[in-house]
Formats: C-alpha cells, sequence, structure tokens
C-alpha cells in the first residue's frame, strides 16, 4: 500500500492498524456529525448538472455520487483515552463513458461550475483514453429506479450517542480484562456512516444512508520471567448495525465449547474483555501443537476470514479476467472451470452464496455504486462453481446480461469498481449443535476467531491461524493448543468439509477494511457460516526460538 | 499549485498562529500533486491525478487537545479553524502521554526533492505504460503495471516558534508480465525520487524475461534451502523487523526485543555479525525528510552494528518517562552490502533456490517475529553455480532474526520501496508448502 494514502493511527499498541486516510476527509467535533447534509432536492438538482454537462460533451453514459462520509473512531489503552476522532468528507464523484472508454474526475467543490469542470475533466480523460482502448466499455442494462431511497435498518444511531458513553464503555472494558489478569489492553471503536446520492443517465436517483461498527481489542498477558507475551483478541464481529450492536442482548449470546462466549447480532465488550484476559494468560502455559494432519472444526468468526480469502476473492471477476494481476493477483477459478459446469470446488455439502441484501451485513444495500438493485445469488451450489461476483461492465463476459450489484467506491473522490459482496456458507439443513460435531471427532482442533492470514496470489495454496484453539480428543475438548496454524489448498480444503451445523449456530464474520486496486480503496464485507467439519488438514507447529 | 514554497508556508502558518489563544498549539500544513496510469490485459485501464492540501490544527489546554484541519487558507478560515481546533480542545478527555510542544530545533537540508518528478505529465504516463506494453505484446505476454508519481511538501509551525519545512518528489513503478499460456510470470518493481534515474525499458525487459523464464515451473520437495533473495524479497522481510525496534513494547515485554527475566535485549548480538542497519535522510539513493511529526531532527542512526542492537526507537513520552534522549523511528532502512553482483551469488551456489520476491507476508508469532508468505514472480532451481529450471512457488515460514544468523554472504545493494537492501544468500531457510500458483 501506498505510503503518502495510508496514516498510521497511532495507540493501537501491537499490530498498529494501517488505516485509510483518504476516506477519513477533515476533523470535526462530534456534535457536527448530527448536522443533516444536502437535502434531497438540492442533491438531485447538482447531480442533473454534472449528467446535462455530460451528454452535451458526448458522453453516452454518467453517473453522479454526491457522498458525505462520516466517521467517528474512539481508541483506549488500560485507564487512557488515546485519540477520540471524528471526521466529515464531503464531495462528488463523475464517472462517464466517451468514446467507449471510462473517465473519471471528483471534486469537493459542490457548486454548478465546481461539476460542470470535474465533468468535463472525466469526459476529457475518456476521451485521451480512448486511443489506446482496446475493449470498448459494454454496460449490462439496469432498470430505471427514479427517485427511491435506502436506509440501513439501525436502532441507535452512533452519532447520537455521547462520545463519553462510549470512551466509557470501553475503559469498563479495559478495566474488566486487567482485573483479570491482563498485562496490557488496547480497545478502540470504528464508526462509519455514508451519506450516498446517486444519481445516473439511466434513469436512476438513488438516496442511501448506510451504517457500520467495530468495537474490538487486543488483550496480553506477560510472563516477563520467561520472556513470553500472548494476545488474544476480541470476538467481536463489524457489523452492519447501528449503536445498538453493543446492547450485549442474552438473547444473542451463544455457549461455545470450553466455556467460550459467542456472539451473534448483539455483543458484550466487557463479558468478552474478562474471559480474554483469563484466556490470554491461561496461553502463557498451553501446549504447543503436535504437528500432523488433524479434522478441524471451525467456529463462524474464524471460518469467516477463510471463506474470505478461498471463495470470496477467487470468484472476483476482475481478478480472474487479469485486471488486478499486478497487484492482489489473479485466480485459479478461470473461466474454463465455470463453462465446464461440473467444477468441484467443494464437497457436495458446500453451498455458497453472495448476498446484497442480507440484514446486519457491512455489504448490505439497496443499490450498489452504480445504480444496480442489490440481489442474491449462488457462487457454489453442491459444491459446483455456479458464478461469480461481476458488474455491469463485466457480466456479457460470463453471457449474462444483469449486473450482480457488488460494484463500490470507497469514497466519492474514488472511481467504483467490483468487490466482493457479502459471501456466505450455508447452514445445514439437519438439526446438529457444535456439541453434537466435537462427540464424533477422534483427533482435531476446535479454532474460534480470526488471527494471522495468508494466501498466494491465485488463491490455492493459504495458512490460517486463529484466536484461541483447543485440541478434541475422543470426541471432547482436552485442552487449550498453541502454535497452530493450518496449510491447505482451497479446492482440497473445501471439498474436505464433511459436516455443516444447522442454522442455530449461523453467524456473520466481518472485514472492516478490505483493500483491493491501485491506487489501493478499502471496503468492508461480512461472511456468515455455521461451524463447520474439515477432515484431515494439514496443523503446522509454528513455535520457534530466536 | 499545491506545493508552496518555504515562505509561503511560513505566511500562512503565522497568521494562522497568530489566531492561537490556546495554552498551547501546532500546526501542519502540507500539500501534493500526484499522478498516476493503471495498466492491464495490454491496456490502459484507469488514470488519475489529486491535488490536496490541508492545514492541521492542534489546540492545547493542559494536557486536552483538540484537532481540526481545512483546506482554505483565508484569514476567515485560518481563524475558524483555529477557533474549532481550541473547541474540541476544551471538550476532549486528558491525555496523560500529552507532551509540550518542542524548543526550535536545527535541520538538515534535505535533498529529496526533484524538479523533473514533480513535472511528470499524462503524456509522459502514458508513454511508460505503452514502453511496458508493446514489448510485451511482441513476446507473447501480458503486462499488468501500476505508475504513481508525486510532488508533495510538509511545513511545520509550534507556539514555542519551531518551523520545519520540507518537500519531496517521489515515483514508484511495478509490473507484472504473465505470459499468454499461464504458466509464467515476472515482476519487477522500481522507486525513485528523481524520475531522470528510471528507464521503464529496462524495467518491463526484465519483468518479461523473468516470465518467459518462469514458465512450466517444476514441483520440488518443499524444506529448508539455501536461498539468494533479491532485495524486493529481503527487504519485505526486514521490513517487519525494523518496525518492530520501538523501545516501548520491549520495556513493556511484548517484543521480540524484550528479554527473559525483564529488560531489552539493547547492546546484544543477535544476527550474524556481517549484519549492519543504518538509516540516513541524506544518503544520495535514499534521501528523505529531516524532521519527523514531532519536529524532531532526523539524523544518521545506527540500528544493528556487527549484529548488536545499537538503537531502540523512543518516542517524546517514552524518552521522558525512561530518562533518555528521544530517538525517531527511522525514515529509511540501509543495510551494508557486499561486492558479490547477483550472477556472482548464483555461481557460489551448489544448490539453492532463487527467490524474486515474497508476497502475502503475514505475523504468525511476534514472540519471535516469524512471518508466512509465499514465493512470486519467479522462482528458479539453482545448481552447481547455474539457473536450471524454474520451479513451483513455496510458502515459507520465517523469522527474519533466524534469517539474518543463518547468513551466508551479502551482494550488491539496491534500492526498494525507499531503502538500500542487498542482495543475499541465506542457509536453511524454511519453505513448508508449496503453491500452484502462477
Amino acid at each position: 500500500m501506498k505510503r503518502r494514502d495510508f496514516v498510521q493511527l497511532t495507540g493501537m499498541g501491537l499490530g498498529a492498524m494501517m488505516l485509510p486516510f483518504s476516506t477519513m476527509g477533515s476533523n470535526i467535533a462530534a456534535e457536527a456529525l448530527l448536522e443533516p447534509g444536502l437535502d434531497v432536492a438540492a442533491k438531485k438538482i447538482l447531480a442533473d448538472v454534472a449528467l446535462n454537462t455530460a451528454r452535451n460533451l458526448g458522453a453516452s453514459y454518467a453517473d453522479a455520487r454526491i457522498g458525505r462520509y462520516l466517521n467517528q473512531y474512539v481508541f483506549t489503552r488500560e485507564d487512557k483515552v488515546q485519540n477520540v476522532v471524528n471526521t466529515e468528507s464531503f464531495g462528488i464523484g463523475i464517472r462517464v463513458i466517451a468514446e467507449g472508454t471510462w473517465g473519471f474526475a471528483s471534486t469537493n467543490d459542490v457548486t454548478e461550475d465546481g461539476i460542470k469542470k470535474a465533468t468535463s475533466q472525466a469526459v476529457a480523460i475518456a476521451k485521451a483514453n480512448s486511443k489506446i482502448q482496446k475493449e470498448p466499455v459494454q454496460l449490462a442494462p439496469v432498470e430505471a429506479h427514479g427517485e427511491v431511497s435506502w436506509k440501513t435498518p439501525i436502532k441507535k444511531d452512533f452519532k447520537e450517542i455521547p462520545v463519553s458513553q462510549k470512551v466509557e464503555l470501553l475503559l469498563d472494558a479495559n478495566s474488566a480484562a486487567m482485573n483479570n489478569g491482563a498485562n496490557f489492553v488496547n480497545s478502540s471503536l470504528f464508526m462509519v456512516n455514508e451519506q450516498k446520492y446517486f444519481a445516473s443517465t439511466d434513469g436512476s436517483y438513488i438516496d442511501q444512508d448506510i451504517h457500520r461498527i467495530w468495537p474490538t481489542f487486543d488483550v496480553t498477558a506477560i510472563d516477563r520471567t520467561a520472556g513470553k507475551f500472548k494476545s488474544r483478541s476480541a470476538l467481536s464481529a463489524p457489523m452492519g448495525m447501528g449503536y445498538e450492536y453493543l446492547d450485549g442482548l442474552e438473547s444473542e449470546k451463544l455457549v461455545g465449547p470450553a466455556g467460550l462466549k459467542l456472539y451473534r447480532n448483539s455483543y458484550d465488550i466487557i463479558e468478552d474483555a474478562t474471559l480474554a484476559a483469563k484466556q490470554a494468560k491461561e496461553m502463557l502455559t498451553a501446549e504447543s501443537v503436535q504437528p500432523g494432519k488433524y479434522d478441524l472444526v471451525l467456529e463462524p468468526n474464524h471460518l469467516g476470514l477463510t471463506i474470505h480469502e478461498s471463495v470470496g476473492h477467487p470468484l472476483e471477476l476482475d481478478r480472474v479476467l487479469g485486471y488486478e494481476a499486478n497487484y492482489a493477483g489473479t485466480s485459479f477459478a478461470t473461466l474454463d472451470k465455470w463453462k465446464s459446469g461440473d467444477f468441484k470446488y467443494g464437497s457436495d455439502k458446500v453451498n455458497i452464496v453472495a448476498d446484497k441484501t442480507q440484514p446486519h451485513s457491512l455489504g448490505a444495500v439497496g443499490y450498489d455504486d452504480e445504480g444496480v438493485k442489490t440481489k442474491k445469488w449462488d457462487l457454489i451450489r453442491n459444491g459446483i462453481l455456479v458464478n461469480y461476483e461481476a458488474i455491469r461492465d463485466q457480466v456479457k463476459i460470463i453471457d449474462q446480461n444483469e449486473s450482480h450489484g457488488c460494484c463500490y467506491a470507497q469514497s466519492w473522490n474514488d472511481v467504483q469498481f467490483q468487490r466482493m459482496p457479502n459471501v456466505s456458507l450455508e447452514p445445514g439443513k439437519e438439526k446438529y449443535s457444535v456439541e453434537e460435531m466435537i462427540k464424533d471427532v477422534e483427533k482435531g482442533i476446535y479454532i474460534a476467531g480470526r488471527g494471522s492470514y495468508s494466501i498466494d496470489q491465485q488463491r490455492y495454496n493459504f495458512q490460517f491461524g486463529g484466536t484461541v484453539f483447543y485440541e478434541i480428543k475422543d470426541g471432547k475438548i482436552v485442552g487449550m493448543l498453541n502454535d497452530v496454524a493450518y496449510q491447505s489448498n482451497t479446492q482440497e480444503f473445501w471439498n474436505s468439509c464433511v459436516k455443516i451445523c444447522d442454522e442455530s449456530d449461523y453467524r456473520l464474520f466481518g472485514s472492516f477494511f478490505d483493500g483491493k486496486g491501485q491506487p489501493p480503496q478499502v471496503s468492508a464485507v461480512s461472511h456468515g457460516s455455521s461451524t463447520s467439519r474439515f477432515k484431515d488438514v494439514n496443523v503446522i507447529n509454528t513455535g520457534r526460538s530466536i | 499549485m499545491a506545493i508552496y514554497t518555504e515562505q509561503e508556508a511560513r505566511e500562512i502558518l503565522d497568521k494562522a498562529m497568530s489566531f492561537s489563544k490556546a495554552d498551547a498549539c501546532v500546526m501542519y500544513l502540507s500539500g501534493s500533486e500526484s499522478g498516476n496510469i493503471r495498466y492491464a490485459r495490454n491496456t490502459v485501464s484507469t488514470a488519475g491525478h489529486q491535488s490536496n492540501q490541508s492545514l492541521q490544527v492542534v489546540a492545547n489546554y493542559g494536557k486536552k487537545s483538540g484537532t481540526a484541519t481545512i483546506d482554505e487558507f483565508d484569514d476567515d478560515s485560518l481563524q475558524s479553524v483555529v477557533k474549532r481546533a481550541e473547541e474540541l480542545a476544551q471538550l476532549s478527555p486528558e491525555n496523560p502521554e500529552f507532551m509540550d510542544p518542542l524548543e526550535p530545533q536545527t535541520y538538515d537540508k534535505p535533498v529529496n526533492y526533484v524538479e523533473a518528478t514533480a513535472n511528470i505529465k499524462p503524456e509522459y504516463r502514458a508513454e511508460v505504460a505503452a514502453s511496458s506494453i508493446k514489448p510485451a505484446s511482441e513476446q507473447d505476454v501480458t503486462a499488468a503495471g501500476f505508475l504513481d508519481d508525486g510532488a508533495s511538501f510538509r511545513a511545520m509551525l509550534n507556539s514555542k516558534g519551531l518551523y520545519a519545512y520540507d518537500k519531496s518528489t517521489s515515483v514508484d513503478f511495478t509490473v507484472t508480465m504473465r505470459t499468454n499460456d499461464g504458466t509464467g510470470s515476472g515482476w519487477v518493481t522500481r522507486d525513485y525520487n528523481d524520475i531522470s534515474k528510471f528507464d521503464p525499458e529496462e524495467a518491463s525487459a526484465i519483468a518479461i524475461e523473468k516470465a518467459v523464464l518462469s514458465k512450466k515451473a517444476r514441483a520440488i520437495e518443499p524444506g529448508r534451502y539455501t536461498v539468494i533473495l533479491e532485495p524486493a524479497a529481503a527487504g519485505d522481510l526486514l521490513r517487519n523487523m525494523y518496525r518492530s525496534l520501538g523501545a516501548r513494547t520491549a520495556d513493556e515485554g511484548r517484543s521480540f526485543m524484550s528479554k527473559e527475566g525483564g529488560g531489552t535485549k539493547l547492546g546484544e548480538k543477535i544476527v550474524d555479525e556481517r549484519v549492519n542497519i543504518w538509516s540516513d535522510p541524506l544518503h544520495p539513493d535514499v534521501p528523505t525528510a529531516t524532521w519527523n511529526g514531532d519536529g524532531l531532527p532526523l539524523k544518521k542512526t545506527t540500528w544493528l552494528e556487527n549484529g548488536v542492537v545499537k538503537n531502540l526507537a523512543y518516542d517524546r513520552y517514552w524518552a521522558s518517562k525512561s530518562g533518555v534522549d528521544p530517538v525517531p523511528f527511522p525514515p529509511n532502512m540501509i543495510m551494508e552490502g557486499g561486492d558479490m553482483s547477483r550472477e556472482e551469488l548464483i555461481k557460489s551456489t551448489k544448490r539453492g533456490i532463487l527467490v524474486t520476491r515474497f508476497w502475502y507476508i503475514r505475523s504468525v508469532d511476534p514472540q519471535t517475529l516469524l512471518y508466512t508468505g509465499l514465493t512470486r514472480d519467479g522462482t528458479f532451481y539453482i545448481e552447481n553455480g547455474e539457473i536450471k529450471y524454474p520451479v513451483k512457488n513455496f510458502r515459507f515460514n520465517e523469522s527474519p532474526i533466524i534469517m539474518l544468523n543463518n547468513l551466508e554472504a551479502l551482494g550488491e545493494q539496491v534500492r526498494v520501496n525507499g531503502s538500500l537492501i542487498p542482495y543475499m544468500k541465506i542457509r536453511d531457510f524454511t519453505f513448508t508448502s508449496l503453491s500452484d500458483a502462477v
């Protein structure tokens, strides 16, 4: 990632996070987050300036996105507030097709003059690049939606909750961790509101109000005598929800093996921080894994990342076609495999769907960033690869004439392109609990939460760690393990999926800052699943001494 | 024009500071002009230009601080941004780690701005893309690349009168060449402050050659191998170690620099005695700014000397708490190399693997700095001093500390990603599995 596009926010402790600077905008007061933006009628007039200017300059298509992006981030460590960041970014991005070629320009001068100037720039870029264009753009048809709106169905708007309440919650979680044996704790709360207005020459004027939230922490326990340290991160998931995600409702809690507390659509950060401190301490003396083949029982907040990397990314059609070859890479899931109609991506049990409408998910919107109404579609059915993730200028390549509705830009000043929709593993149809699954395993490892992850540029070979690991022997959890990572090949791994728990265990995992493209853009996406069992997977021991 | 001269920047900052009523205030003014072109499938996919400028004001009352930013610099805007920062400061919680603004400092004159780079035009970017696409299509190869160039300036003024200014230019280029049968892939990276040093034809030719040479790779068993790491590969692994040089996490007992029984490894030999690593903002091949965001001067600093840890980085807060002078984090990395060329290193190798680059490097265990990742875009088997054939990519699990203890030989230095990294030959590098990825 480019150095100048990212600013390192201090205070994240171990593994400081690189956050996208360009999406953050200007610092404002928390109260200013509540100020209303432009009303819909004013946005329509401004968007029409762009569309009319583009038409007059000879563009065959144009869309305009007027965006107001509001962020609030809170960072704490132990008993200290490190940073409270409130930002706003407002502007317009205009995309056109002229002479068969895309052009894009953006400006934060959202006036008639500013918009006309940016639109002319977009058309000029399109015309200049058309001279070396070898593949003229063909857009799949889209319905004219007229004037419509969509809003994330939230119960509590984070902007209306005082900062002091958020700070207090994080500090309470920190103190719960410190009182239960942690030596250090870093906690943070990320909250995002995208107010997006989209208009296109295809006859749509779409106003959307999108909310996302992510509470997270890292708890560290230290044994100074042995010179050892271990960290346990939060078992929360970033969600497409309001502040109500932090209500910690009992009805949304699940009890996992070995006393683990797991969360569906409501998170109890204090309970999780308490357990995290105890587990971090336990990790300091846990047994180091014996490498070899194990049956893996993977919890949804862990399995989500494996789905993301080994199914979500390889089925992005732009990767398959080579547009990401110089950065993220291409894909093993080539068009010939899809065309064959019998490419066995996974076992018969594996049904994987893409869904831009799933409630509480990070990817849920009413319409994508090129005005396509969102939907749900199959990617893998009974183990067979049946479709990709594609947008308007790509679907013709896979003989389809309807976009999948997964076009996205991180901000008004970035051009929209194909991004991963929510990609989820369907739960098993028969009633089957995690308890029963563990009972059926002779030699295995139960893994919960996200950990280290790495996969090759065509998405064959991967290695994943996790947050906590428990050894399973003869149908019982026998203790915590350390130094666990599993290595496999995507097709082999999904074909080793032998059992999936039923929908009572179904939960969402999320990726809040998924990166792609040059210059890089982030997007947020969820992955649902129920705990699943994979047979005979290769586990390595990652312990070393230096 | 978003690149202000030292004088213009000073005038804006002085004006803004005149509105400040807080106990303390620090202001940062910055601006950049950048352009890029992206191509794939042997055709241009996107191109863009960005111009940004902003003033950030950090106002303090006691240990409370507030930050506000603005991108317009007329008197009214300056007055209102200062007022907003002050209002936010009054509302914010106390930061117990707040440090008073620094006294004025003296800085070396930086050498990282080159006018020719600042003057790059869209036509030049299109020519670079064309110079990559044309030879690729002539050799049954498909090019995908990205060129990104920019000029920027930063200025800082605090309420104690510290003023700092610098401007810089940079250009970054990468291209991936894939053979049209899908079995070969090559890659190259180049970065400079001075565009006149960039030869796009030469760079693309190397990537094409690697793509063609890597066609139809053979599978060999994973295990421990002697490797020759090209500087891009070695640099990516070392950068992860370099980022972990902070004194605070070491003192807190949660770094690979923390010692059994407490304390840190400062002063201890942790790698082979031929390893010398330092940072130097004035090095002509990898120049950087001469001050950091705290206003601290950046000077030549030794991090590892003859394998011994010579410095850990201290920010101002941790330095004051520890009773030492601050040691800023390094702006670049310079690792001493040897005289051997890439070819000589290959010639000196009986059996080994040549690695072009690593990909998807992720931390596995921060305790031992263990990382995993994969080789990519040109991995070759060496036998009796010659490249014999391309091999399939490997996944590695390795720590840069173990790697630098297993050092066999150092080769010439090359600039990669703003740092100077030598070719290096390492024994017993741990590859744990094979990948079918091309």
